[in-house]
């Protein structure tokens, strides 16, 4: 694991912040939190750095926690080691940054779908379909957030 | 520049007779080429991640499993790693080659799928019936192995249900050879005859710059000379201990999807010979706890059509807290505008099936509107019938009299 470790050292020496918020789970896989105001500072640093070189984005997860929406990049190496990075909006201003434009353009339906099931707001998403709710389903219902069941739906709209 | 004044749009879908799933492809043409691209997603929206969150563990094994009917092992297995991470179970030597047998067999099945359907969608439907009888066999390895033909709930969390006995070994092994006799003879069909390789040549190509920039994955990124393959770059299973190759081929286009994938069919009966000759000793399975601890992991796993993801977190509870699930059709898709631009309508329905969904004809309601979205007009089929009759009679052609000569022949 002397790889994810480098990683990780390299990491914490150059964004301060980072101390303590990065975890090597294991072989491959490493996990750090940010606060979204610095998120683009470490994502940039990762995926365009050529000593990092993280070019895949394997995948967006977003999770309704609490007061927050939370979203995990799942960035990934040629060589397999994934690092999966964290950060937080409040869902009271659940506003995020693209990264479909700058980064990975392939990133399109997973953003979309933050929008969709979570009620995120993602600035500089470009026009385009809804993904992957219907037509006319209902604004402010937001299907991923723990508040919400299936009886909250009047299935007559749709 | 375009004139957008001849500029048709044709909706494909979302519910068509020749589509396999709903999805709705709008192509907008300049005569027979086609210069844009609207992808419709998510009717088949189903809320398997919501439903997962209110169900067990064990519960959702099965509920995942039926996320693809065709990569099923593929996406159960991927959720299982998942979550016997999170518990810190490992996962018997036994179990892991056993799993990799049902994973490879599932890889024989879909590729034979695709080479048939690949075929029918170019009207070679010999290969289809030849290639969708080879499938068969395979198709009844998995029913001996496990009891079901699709779906086969070949895990339990820890490890594999199944053992596999001495006969079925060798029914396995009598039956990969046979498999292998018939791809060699595809392999050689695939290179030598001319009408195959000229009707897929430069048909839906993509650059292996588009491929990296866009994230496609599996066969249709190795097509464009990309060596990617979660087998061997982030192993799980046996596959750390499994000798194969990654296939890869620089053609960019249909011809070279189809390469790959008769080409990993040969790998795939490398590994499963090797699964069983080298199977080792012991339990098949570790037991799992009922409770799941708080936690999280995240999962790749290289189906037949690409790489799924699989993220989970649990809460310490039987019910897990989210999970997550990219099929590799998700970020396929996005490469097909991309491999679609200036090729013709005719190449929408092979070039869409080498990602591995498919569809073929066009909507039988055409909307005929300027490229601006104006003077908007929906023919129905008699209309646009009647159209057809009426244009080709102001041009000369007419069939009024061949028709009368004809209902007199038949009184």
């Amino acid at each position: 694991m002397a790889n994810e470790q480098a990683i990780q050292m390299e990491l914490q020496d150059t964004f301060p912040y980072l101390n303590e918020k990065i975890v090597v789970t294991r072989e491959r896989r490493i996990w750090a939190e940010v606060a979204s105001e610095h998120f683009f500072e470490v994502f940039d640093y990762l995926v365009k750095h050529p000593k990092w070189d993280f070019p895949i984005l394997c995948l967006i997860t977003g999770l309704d926690s609490g007061d927050n929406l939370e979203f995990i990049y799942h960035l990934a190496r040629r060589d397999g080691t994934m690092f999966n990075l964290k950060t937080f909006v409040p869902k009271s201003n659940p506003v995020h940054k693209t990264v479909t434009t700058d980064y990975f353009p392939g990133a399109e339906l997973y953003e979309r779908e933050l929008v969709d099931v979570l009620g995120a707001k993602i600035e500089g998403l470009p026009p385009g379909n809804r993904y992957p709710l219907p037509d006319g389903w209902p604004d402010g219902q937001y299907p991923l957030r723990k508040d919400w069941t299936p009886d909250m739906l009047d299935k007559g709209n749709l | 520049m375009v004139n957008p004044e001849k500029i048709v749009k044709i909706p494909i879908g979302p519910q068509h007779p020749a589509l396999k799933e709903p999805a709705c492809f709008t192509v907008s043409l300049n005569g027979e080429k086609l210069v844009d691209l609207d992808l419709r997603l998510g009717y088949n929206h189903r809320g398997v991640e919501k439903a997962a969150e209110g169900r067990t563990y064990t519960q959702n094994m099965y509920l995942f499993e039926r996320v693809c009917g065709i990569c099923s092992h593929s996406h159960a297995t991927c959720f299982i790693q998942c979550v016997e991470e999170v518990a810190g179970l490992e996962v018997p030597p036994r179990g892991r080659f056993l799993r990799t047998l049902i994973g490879e067999l599932e890889r024989i099945h879909s590729h034979f799928l695709w080479l048939g359907v690949a075929a029918h969608e170019i009207g070679f439907d010999t290969l289809l019936m030849y290639s969708w009888r080879d499938r068969e066999v395979v198709m009844d390895l998995l029913a001996m192995l496990t009891g079901n033909r699709v779906n086969y709930a070949a895990n339990v969390i820890g490890g594999a249900k199944h053992d596999v006995t001495d006969e079925q070994k060798a029914a396995i092994l009598k039956a990969v050879d046979t498999l292998e006799e018939r791809t060699k003879y595809y392999i050689e069909v695939a290179s030598e005859e001319t009408t195959l390789i000229a009707r897929l040549s430069n048909v839906g190509r993509i650059s292996l710059e588009d491929v990296k920039r866009l994230g496609t994955v599996g066969p249709t990124a190795r097509a464009s000379g990309l060596s990617q393959d979660a087998r061997r770059d982030d192993p799980y299973a046996a596959y750390k201990e499994v000798p194969f190759s990654v296939i890869t081929d620089t053609h960019c286009d249909v011809y070279g999807r189809t390469l790959v994938r008769v080409g990993e069919l040969m790998e795939s009966y490398k590994i499963i010979r090797y699964v069983l000759q080298n199977l080792p000793d012991g339990p098949i399975a570790a037991k799992a706890p009922r409770k799941i601890p708080a936690g999280e992991a995240v999962s790749r796993y290289e189906a037949p059509r690409g790489e799924d993801v699989h993220y989970v977190r649990g809460n310490g509870t039987e019910k897990p807290e989210r999970v997550r699930v990219r099929a590799p059709t998700m970020v396929n898709l996005l490469s097909v505008p991309k491999m679609l631009e200036g090729n013709n309508l005719a190449d929408v329905p092979i070039t869409v099936a080498a990602i591995d969904p498919c569809f073929s004809c066009t909507d039988r309601a055409i909307r005929v509107a300027d490229a601006d979205g104006g003077n908007a007009q929906v023919f129905s089929w008699e209309e646009s019938r009647r159209f057809g009759i009426d244009w080709y009679r102001k041009n000369g052609v007419d069939f009024t009299d061949v028709n009368k000569r004809l209902a007199q022949r038949l009184k």
